[in-house]
């Protein structure tokens, strides 16, 4: 079709095309790209230009993020979370996969990967505040662990850091098992069983082809996990108390409680930085799937 | 098959077992404390509705839900009808910078919420647009227009051009191959699109509880603000039925879709 294409006959097509998209996307620039685009100038400004007190362009905004050391150590601290979830969520999402992928066949298989993945479409805000009655203090997990243990546990997680992880991990294992299955279904068994009859122990045929084969799987899910953790804030609030204070929550105070819209703007916008460079920097292992 | 492989394979399963346990045990234990008379969770159960009586009297929450449910389905109709056409055109006309507009179906799913919705606030106000109803909905359609789109062109791959050019062929204009031709075929698409337009303006929080007002509120925004004065046994009933609700029509979503693919 495109060999003897002329230049007018895709303009004719590009014209029709555009009456279909143009609806779409115009909704899109307005509620995504323009508000990305707005909130990159309103982190530059002293006060917010609508609400009748004077304002001027400023860097103060970004000066306090690299001149105070606070903000910059919760960006930190939740790239250290994101790194530990993103771990333990491959740990244990990689080897589920498998099983799945390889070890299972036929309905069950089916019926077990619709029940690893329907978690993660329904409403997360409940999953994480279920996780909050099981953690606390005098909660079930506790109060059965008495009933069956012979000596006295008190597990009181809630509003710790293991608190947040666990919640976060509960979140976003299922991506992990998604994108692995998926990279590991393609894998041709006959190859696997051709490396071993030729004399590969299990654990190099792990090492040498399933995991070279299924990397841009895993890749692909640390990062659907990686990003959005970074930028949360109602799990650590729920789950995490005093001590879920990260990057996020503190963003959220600044829409919600300081009200300091253009320092709040500054943080995203750093935020969106690191999000940006993270999705270029794993965007090459990702593309070989493709 | 060796003895050893057999029991890595028991392992294996035994495994994803307690994956999928460590997966449904809060929510479980949430939907049996939503039946316990205890407020303070203790056990053993005494069961009882209390909490689901008082749920439907909460006249906030009901509300909430209400206004919740407004804007999903609001949402479900223009994200598929805008979502539906954009996909038809990214399907069947070659053209420059087509790759891009692919592309830019990705921000908005692959941004935190977090920043997606701080600086849809901070627009919507400079704007004029402000907070409440038509924010929202605002909000919710964008984020939920890449989805019905990515989830027709994976069914429109299915489809032979083919038949359009035969049905133009045969006299029929535009409009005509769009709704007898390419429609039926990618009806389960479009109505899995719906699906999880709706369910992603649904249980969507982040971007409600910037784009909400104060008074007025989506019920995972109403959920949060409880959750964060302390522990309610009715958020624990209002929860299970969202849990419950959300999952069934992602089952029927799945089943649906499937169904679709296979014929």
């Amino acid at each position: 079709m495109n060999g003897n294409s002329t230049l007018a006959a895709h303009r004719s097509q590009g014209m029709k095309a555009a009456q279909l998209l143009f609806p779409a996307y115009l909704w899109l620039v307005l509620a995504v790209f323009l508000p990305l685009s707005a909130m990159v100038f309103f982190s530059f400004v002293t006060e917010m230009p609508f609400t009748g007190k004077p304002w001027s362009m400023t860097v103060a905004n970004y000066a306090a993020f690299f001149t105070t050391g606070i903000y910059a150590k919760l960006l930190l601290s939740s790239l250290r979370l994101a790194f530990e979830v993103t771990f333990w969520c491959v740990v244990l999402g990689f080897p589920a996969a498998y099983v799945l992928a390889k070890v299972l066949k036929g309905r069950s298989r089916e019926a077990i990967f619709l029940l690893v993945i329907l978690p993660f479409w329904s409403n997360g805000l409940v999953r994480v505040f279920s996780w909050a009655m099981v953690l606390r203090s005098g909660g079930i997990l506790d109060t059965l662990l008495n009933a069956v243990l012979p000596f006295k546990v008190d597990i009181d997680l809630i509003y710790s850091y293991p608190a947040v992880i666990i919640g976060l991990v509960h979140s976003y294992v299922p991506y992990i098992v998604l994108t692995c299955y998926l990279s590991l279904q393609a894998i041709d068994d006959s190859v696997i069983e051709a490396a071993r009859s030729l004399g590969a122990s299990r654990f190099t045929v792990l090492r040498r082809l399933i995991i070279p084969l299924s990397l841009p799987g895993i890749v692909a899910g640390a990062v659907l996990v990686f990003v959005p953790v970074i930028g949360s804030f109602m799990e650590p609030r729920i789950l995490g108390g005093r001590t879920g204070t990260f990057y996020g929550t503190v963003i959220e105070d600044q829409f919600v409680a300081v009200f300091n819209w253009p320092l709040g703007a500054a943080l995203s916008f750093i935020l969106l930085a690191v999000v940006l460079f993270i999705l270029a920097a794993a965007s090459p292992v990702m593309r070989r799937s493709a | 098959m060796s003895p050893l492989t057999r029991l890595l394979e028991v392992v294996g399963r035994l495994f994803v077992g307690l994956l999928l346990a460590f997966l449904y045990l809060p929510i479980v234990i949430m939907g049996l404390m939503s039946f316990n008379a205890s407020p303070f969770y203790m056990l053993p159960i005494e069961w009882s509705t209390t909490w689901y009586v008082q749920l439907a009297g909460n006249a906030q929450l009901v509300d909430a839900s209400l206004y919740s449910l407004k804007i999903a389905l609001a949402t479900a109709l223009i994200a598929t009808t805008l979502g539906t056409a954009a996909s038809l055109a990214l399907f069947r006309y070659e053209f420059k910078g087509k790759k891009i507009l692919q592309a830019l179906l990705l921000p908005p799913i692959a941004i935190p919420w977090l920043i997606t919705g701080t600086a849809m606030l901070v627009f919507f106000f400079g704007v004029g647009i402000g907070r409440g109803l038509h924010a929202l909905i605002l909000g919710h359609v964008a984020l939920a227009l890449p989805y019905v789109i990515i989830v027709n062109n994976a069914r429109l791959k299915t489809f032979a051009p083919e038949l359009e050019e035969a049905a133009r062929s045969l006299g029929a204009n535009q409009w005509q191959v769009t709704r007898r031709v390419t429609l039926p075929w990618i009806a389960p698409s479009v109505v899995a699109g719906a699906l999880f337009a709706f369910a992603v303006s649904f249980d969507q929080f982040v971007v409600s509880y910037f784009l909400a007002t104060p008074g007025q509120t989506t019920l995972p925004v109403e959920i949060y603000a409880a959750i964060r004065k302390g522990f309610t046994p009715e958020i624990n009933a209002v929860s299970t039925i969202i849990i419950v609700l959300s999952m069934a029509l992602m089952l029927f979503t799945a089943r649906f879709y499937k169904f679709g693919g296979n014929d």
